[in-house]
């Protein structure tokens, strides 16, 4: 287990509010910030900052210099994309891309490369 | 026509309405579930998350986050700025949903993606149908993640390498916004900001400083560009 379910209570509370917070916003403080143009302008932006930081971030554990040297996931990341650009189909997208790291992990076929210790 | 006539009519507007949502819903609720259940809690608590919290990607988010222990103050701030899209969402909500009365704020609660697409592109509806719309929604998604969770359970399925779901739904996300910002700055900013923190503060600190990082270059960027208007 990850962790106690106290914890995993107290992570859940803590999105709730979180998540209602980002909804409730413009229902609550209305005009001001909500139609401030340099808010709106960091606003549209800042998503996509923080999707890249978070690509990153859950790509973190992968270690480049022992095989596979992050293949796996370099290939299933160009999949997903390519598949993205071709359909926009998040679902679709999504499977594709995962199905192809499930299937490189689970085989084991990218393991073998030359470099091993 | 009395409200009893209506009722049954706008429920089934609503579902109709709520069908395409539903085949989106379901697999990736699914999905979430299957994942969720790599970390070994009970099945129940997917079906908790998908009920209290109601949010696919923070979802999918907390895998990552639960599994490596994140601190909760590290949690707020992830999904916060995660979820910081909905915020603009509700500019388009605010003259649609009602004014005041509980269902004012389980509207406001649900939110989301897909039922913010689903609703801003209808004119004015009843507070009913958004209601039903909404719930069904819910419904959908959190069925996804029961099912999901209980599937992993009964049927040995070798998971591993399923965590990848987490990196391709940020980086479906990522190109989306991309395609409508078309600004290629912000993601760099953001890589910026990740390999900085990666380099100065140790891993379980990683994400809150990228994030404050981001956050203080796109502000500052605002702020340079007009600095009268802040």
């Amino acid at each position: 287990m990850a962790g106690t379910e106290g914890y995993l209570m107290a992570v859940m509370a803590v999105m709730l509010v979180a998540t209602f917070a980002t909804r409730a916003l413009p229902f609550l403080f209305l005009r001001r910030l909500a139609e401030h143009p340099g808010f709106l302008a960091f606003g549209r932006r800042l998503p996509a900052a923080i999707l890249t930081i978070l690509v990153i971030y859950s790509l973190a554990g992968t270690d480049l210099q022992v095989p596979p040297y992050g293949l796996p996931e370099l290939l299933a990341g160009a999949v997903t994309l390519v598949v993205h650009a071709w359909r926009r189909n998040a679902l679709l997208s999504i499977v594709a891309g995962t199905g192809l790291f499930m299937l490189l992990q689970q085989s084991g076929w990218l393991a073998h490369l030359p470099g091993a210790a | 026509m009395t409200e009893t006539a209506q009722h049954p009519s706008l429920f089934r507007e609503a579902i109709t309405a709520s069908l395409p949502v539903m085949f989106g819903y379901v697999p990736l609720g699914m999905a979430f579930g299957i994942l969720f259940s790599t970390l070994e809690y009970p099945w129940y608590y997917a079906t908790l998350m998908g009920v209290i919290v109601f949010a696919g990607a923070a979802q999918y988010l907390s895998v990552g986050l639960l599994s490596a222990g994140a601190g909760l103050s590290e949690v707020f701030v992830a999904t916060l700025l995660l979820n910081s899209r909905h915020m603009f969402y509700g500019l388009t909500m605010l003259t649609r949903y009602p004014r005041r009365g509980w269902l004012r704020w389980y509207l406001i609660f649900g939110i989301t993606d897909e039922t913010y697409a689903l609703l801003s592109t209808q004119p004015q509806r009843e507070p009913a149908y958004y209601g039903w719309v909404t719930g069904l929604n819910q419904f959908w998604w959190v069925s996804g993640c029961t099912l999901g969770a209980l599937l992993a359970q009964v049927i040995a399925f070798d998971s591993r390498g399923m965590e990848f779901a987490l990196v391709a739904l940020f980086l479906v996300l990522l190109y989306e916004q991309l395609v409508s910002i078309r600004d290629p700055w912000v993601p760099l900013a953001g890589t910026g900001a990740m390999l900085v923190a990666l380099w100065l503060v140790p891993q379980q600190h990683v994400l809150l400083l990228a994030i404050f990082l981001a956050v203080m270059a796109l502000w500052g960027e605002q702020w340079w560009r007009a600095p009268k208007a802040i």
